[in-house]
């Protein structure tokens, strides 16, 4: 998959954790999770466990801690992805 | 000096009626709110009746916002927010806040967290699989769930507690609500309770042999306090929520107001004297209603309308030989009185403040609702109280002043004493 690929997707994924649909719509890899999407820390975790069930892999908590702008999601998501291939 | 305490708004969610118009009309026309529930029949309950509210959870994305509505499993919570906010509009006051609201503060009562939500953590934590819990189990298995949904959405920032008194708590949560801003602690309250048919904690009360069950093919029949053929109470559910206020704060601010909390009482029987878990010590009831009255300032003699808690079991007798003492009227001098359990069952947690709100009703638009399913008067009970007083169709008259009162498993017991508001 694509980085670009991953992203449409993971837009989806985080759709139902943020009230800021504009940024979420112009999201790119510097976009903040919590800063620019105003996402309660909280639901992080929701996110990882979507994106777990999305994706069939399995987010080990230290990759989960690198994950906090929409780049370094994309860059566990691939290379968990990449570890299953 | 103490401060007096009206109620300036009110929101309910109940099985005859979401919405204060819906359950006016329902409490008038003695619309029965029970049905046939499938779901018991196949886990083979005794009772297959219940009074569920017909509540669309999509109304929620009105109340929440779609974030926070993501997620949101627990139906006890559903239910209270909606009663909450729509008493919070009633009393005319903005919703949004920046700032804490710090001279508002909540009560709010429910007897057990969402068990569907327990369910799911224990579903999980048995099955391995723990790391799926995410983050919103935690919050809606509490048991301050449903106070915290309604705090947080409204920057409520004064005292903020969940009380727990089994069928008691609702009119006690309201009792805490006057008392907290009649000694000045603060001006306003957001007071209430909420309680979801739930088939893990009316299966427990199934077993017990407490619910009724020779009506399941006739469900608005089922519920039928005080009739010979009382067979036990009927499952309900829903929430009740009332704003208290300081009175000077409601006329500075122009509010409306329906109706005044002149006193009210809660204790124990101490399971004592006869009291057990499961039933009432009479002295601690009699205790209960009369200390409300005293502090009330009223005169026995003064109360037009008994809301009694008159479940729909045994203990309707000596609910009213207790009313009967407490009140020293009997015969054709003894008020009016009515269930509202005989439209809806018995809500558990949420019935003290669904009831409260049906009280005021009364209060305000001069009626009292029929008790429906009483076609055959338990003898025991009109060798106490004439038929006269326990009416079977609505009787438009003016009413003045009723005692709510609530006695729950614990042998604990609350009473409140309501009064049309005069200047």
């Amino acid at each position: 998959m694509t980085r670009q690929e991953i992203l449409d997707e993971l837009k989806i994924v985080i759709s139902p954790y943020t009230t800021h649909k504009d940024k979420l719509a112009e999201m790119n890899d510097d976009t903040d999770l919590l800063k620019d999407l105003q996402i309660n820390s909280a639901n992080l975790v929701d996110i990882i466990i979507d994106a777990e069930a999305k994706y069939d892999i399995e987010i080990d908590y230290d990759s989960a801690d690198k994950m906090m702008n929409v780049g370094t999601c994309i860059d566990v998501i691939s290379e968990k992805l990449n570890e299953k291939a | 000096m103490a401060k007096r305490v009206v109620i300036t708004g009110m929101g309910v969610v109940s099985p005859n009626g979401v919405g204060i118009p819906a359950f006016l009309n329902s409490l008038q026309q003695g619309t029965s709110g029970i049905k046939f529930m499938p779901h018991y029949r196949e886990l083979n309950f005794s009772c297959q009746v219940a009074g569920m509210p017909a509540f669309e959870w999509s109304i929620l994305k009105d109340y929440i916002s779609e974030v926070v509505l993501h997620g949101l499993k627990g139906t006890n919570i559903g239910y209270g927010l909606v009663a909450a906010l729509d008493a919070w509009a009633d009393a005319g006051l903005e919703r949004e806040t920046v700032e804490p609201r710090w001279d508002t503060g909540c009560i709010f009562g429910n007897s057990v967290a969402d068990t569907e939500a327990m369910k799911n953590v224990i579903t999980r934590v048995d099955n391995k699989e723990v790391k799926k819990l995410g983050s919103r189990v935690v919050e809606q298995a509490m048991n301050s769930s449903v106070t915290s949904y309604i705090s947080g959405r409204l920057g409520l920032a004064n005292k903020v507690m969940t009380n727990s008194a089994a069928c008691a708590t609702g009119t006690q949560a309201i009792l805490m609500g006057y008392e907290y801003i009649k000694h000045g602690y603060a001006p306003r309250m957001l007071v209430g309770s909420a309680e979801h048919v739930d088939t893990y904690v009316y299966g427990a009360f199934d077993s017990m042999r407490v619910l009724s069950r020779k009506f399941n093919d006739e469900p608005e029949r089922a519920s039928r306090p005080m009739s010979a053929t009382a067979g036990g109470f009927v499952p309900g559910s829903g929430a009740g929520a009332m704003i208290l206020e300081d009175l000077d704060v409601a006329l500075e601010r122009g509010a409306h107001i329906y109706a005044e909390i002149l006193g009210g009482a809660t204790n124990s029987g101490g399971q004592r004297l006869g009291g057990t878990m499961t039933a009432a010590n009479s002295v601690g009831v009699v205790r209960c209603v009369t200390e409300a009255i005293e502090r009330s300032g009223v005169h026995t003699n003064d109360i037009d309308l008994i809301s009694g808690h008159l479940t729909a079991t045994n203990a309707d007798r000596q609910e009213i030989q207790n009313w009967v003492q407490a009140l020293g009227r009997r015969g054709d001098n003894f008020p009016l009185i009515n269930s509202v359990k005989s439209m809806i069952g018995h809500s558990l947690s949420a019935a003290g403040s669904i009831e409260a709100v049906a009280s005021v009703l009364q209060i305000v638009h001069g009626f009292v609702h029929p008790n429906i399913n009483f076609e055959d008067p338990n003898p025991a009970i009109t060798d106490l109280v004439s038929l006269n007083n326990i009416p079977t169709e609505m009787i438009k008259k003016e009413v003045n002043i009723v005692a709510k009162a609530n006695f729950g498993f614990g042998d604990v017991n609350s009473c409140l004493i309501l009064s049309k508001y005069t200047q």
